[in-house]
């Protein structure tokens, strides 16, 4: 009888994982569980797109925007939707779902991803909101109306696109980022103040250097209190405050290392899962890229599911047949994309390692004219990004680590 | 193999154009042009190209 494999997560990486398994000649039964009631559908666009799209907020119709195409080679996967698995015996090679019922499996792949991380302030649950999943979204897209008083906490790339968004919608917005210029973790600060300066010109308020401390109001709240004391007023919150791997349901398997993500090697293969065919892909993935170093790290850009899943299921196969997987390092180029107001961000490789900046073209105080900056990591070139400039030219941005990828 | 883009979708960020250069470009203005009825020979780079697309804007029509 042929193995079968279980894809815990149903997202854009378990999505591609199946996808990749019959691309790489796997013919068993492979099922795939997803929390979500929602087919696989593309994250991204819910933070602009989706948000901002005129129309009611029926979620299927919504959905319908974001959907991803089902290849014809996974008609036969069997998706189980609305279905949470809660734990797991990979020794045994079995799934306890949510319903209390169990599944069995002869491989698994790791595609749970992560869930946004929530504030733990003081205050009315009523008016603060999230940003990750289809639900998330249906929910703060009713509330972004125009006039509404926002405040978004946390200056990353998502809190930076739903501030654009809600700014596009009419509403008037802060955002409240404790440690620094927005997006200062892949920018640098001289980069993200740039960015901010542009943004703020465009009509947006920022308090940079605070901690929101508590959220007023009784019902709702009506409020940001910061730790100077000060109260932003608010009709919404919106927390962006960085995401959590969702590895609870490996709990008590002994050998993994859950500290961020789920440890691989550069295969994808979970370590210390010796007992069980393992691998994880997507952002709750922790591996080594050797196009950097050989320290294993989560990569939440939207390059990585797809990326890994390819890698993933070359190696779960191999795993399966009982031959080696392939030993040429995986060295995956991570790129993604933040549309802001009338910026276009684009970014390859890892501009979060760097600890240095040069701006080669552009003007800091007008970004919207097109901007390149490439960073450095002890004057190694470790990441790219581009604002603005033409899309005739990424694919020349991209080259310089193609030409990394093949001498690590 | 026949590839249509949803024009209506594709907002130029040039992914398409990195994964399967052969069949996707970005024109001088930015623009993508793009070969409808490629050689199946192209296909592992033109499905790369639709899995990459940000936007999910390239269909596939086998």
């Amino acid at each position: 009888m042929s193995a079968r494999v279980a894809v815990v997560g149903a997202s854009l990486a378990g999505l591609r994982a199946a996808e990749q398994l019959r691309s790489a000649g796997f013919v068993g039964p492979v099922t795939v569980f997803g929390e979500e009631p929602y087919p696989p559908y593309n994250r991204p666009p819910l933070s602009k797109e989706v948000l901002s799209a005129p129309g009611d907020a029926d979620p299927h119709r919504l959905h319908g925007m974001v959907a991803f195409r089902r290849r014809a080679a996974v008609g036969d996967v069997d998706f189980r939707l609305g279905r949470r698995v809660v734990g797991s015996d990979l020794a045994g090679g079995v799934l306890r779902l949510g319903d209390g019922s169990r599944e069995t499996f002869d491989a698994l792949v790791v595609a749970t991803g992560l869930r946004p991380r929530r504030l733990p302030l003081p205050g009315p649950a009523a008016g603060r909101f999230v940003l990750r999943t289809l639900d998330d979204c249906v929910s703060l897209r009713a509330a972004l109306l125009p006039g509404a008083r926002v405040v978004v906490i946390g200056a990353g790339f998502i809190g930076c696109e739903v501030a654009a968004t809600a700014l596009g919608k009419g509403c008037r917005v802060t955002v409240v980022e404790p440690a620094g210029a927005p997006m200062n973790r892949v920018l640098g600060e001289r980069l993200g103040q740039a960015v901010q300066r542009h943004h703020e010109r465009a009509g947006m308020t920022f308090v940079i250097g605070h901690a929101p401390a508590a959220y007023p109001g009784d019902a709702a709240v009506s409020g940001v209190e910061l730790d100077d004391g000060r109260v932003l007023e608010a009709d919404l919150v919106i927390e962006a405050v960085g995401s959590t791997p969702n590895v609870e349901w490996l709990d008590g398997n002994p050998g993994l290392d859950l500290s961020d993500g789920v440890l691989c090697d550069n295969r994808l293969a979970v370590v210390g899962a010796d007992v069980a065919v393992a691998v994880a892909v997507g952002d709750v993935a922790r591996f080594p890229n050797p196009l950097f170093d050989d320290v294993p790290r989560r990569v939440e850009h939207w390059s990585i599911p797809t990326d890994t899943a390819r890698r993933a299921a070359a190696t779960l196969t191999a795993l399966l047949a009982g031959t080696e997987p392939d030993p040429a390092p995986f060295t995956p180029i991570p790129s993604f994309w933040s549309d802001q107001l009338d910026l276009r961000f684009q970014s390859y490789g890892s501009p979060g390692l760097a600890d240095e900046v040069r701006v080669h073209e552009g003007d800091l105080d007008d970004v919207r004219a097109g901007l390149l900056a490439t960073f450095h990591r002890r004057s190694a070139h470790v990441g790219t990004v581009a604002i603005n400039l033409s899309p005739a030219r990424q694919r020349e941005l991209r080259e310089a680590f193609t030409v990394l990828a093949s001498a690590a | 193999m026949r590839i249509t883009v949803d024009l209506a979708k594709c907002q130029d960020h040039g992914q398409c154009a990195i994964a399967a250069p052969a069949v996707f470009q970005m024109d001088e203005e930015g623009r993508l042009v793009y070969e409808g009825n490629p050689d199946e020979s192209y296909r592992f780079e033109v499905e790369e190209a639709a899995d990459v697309c940000p936007v999910q804007a390239i269909l596939i029509e086998d």
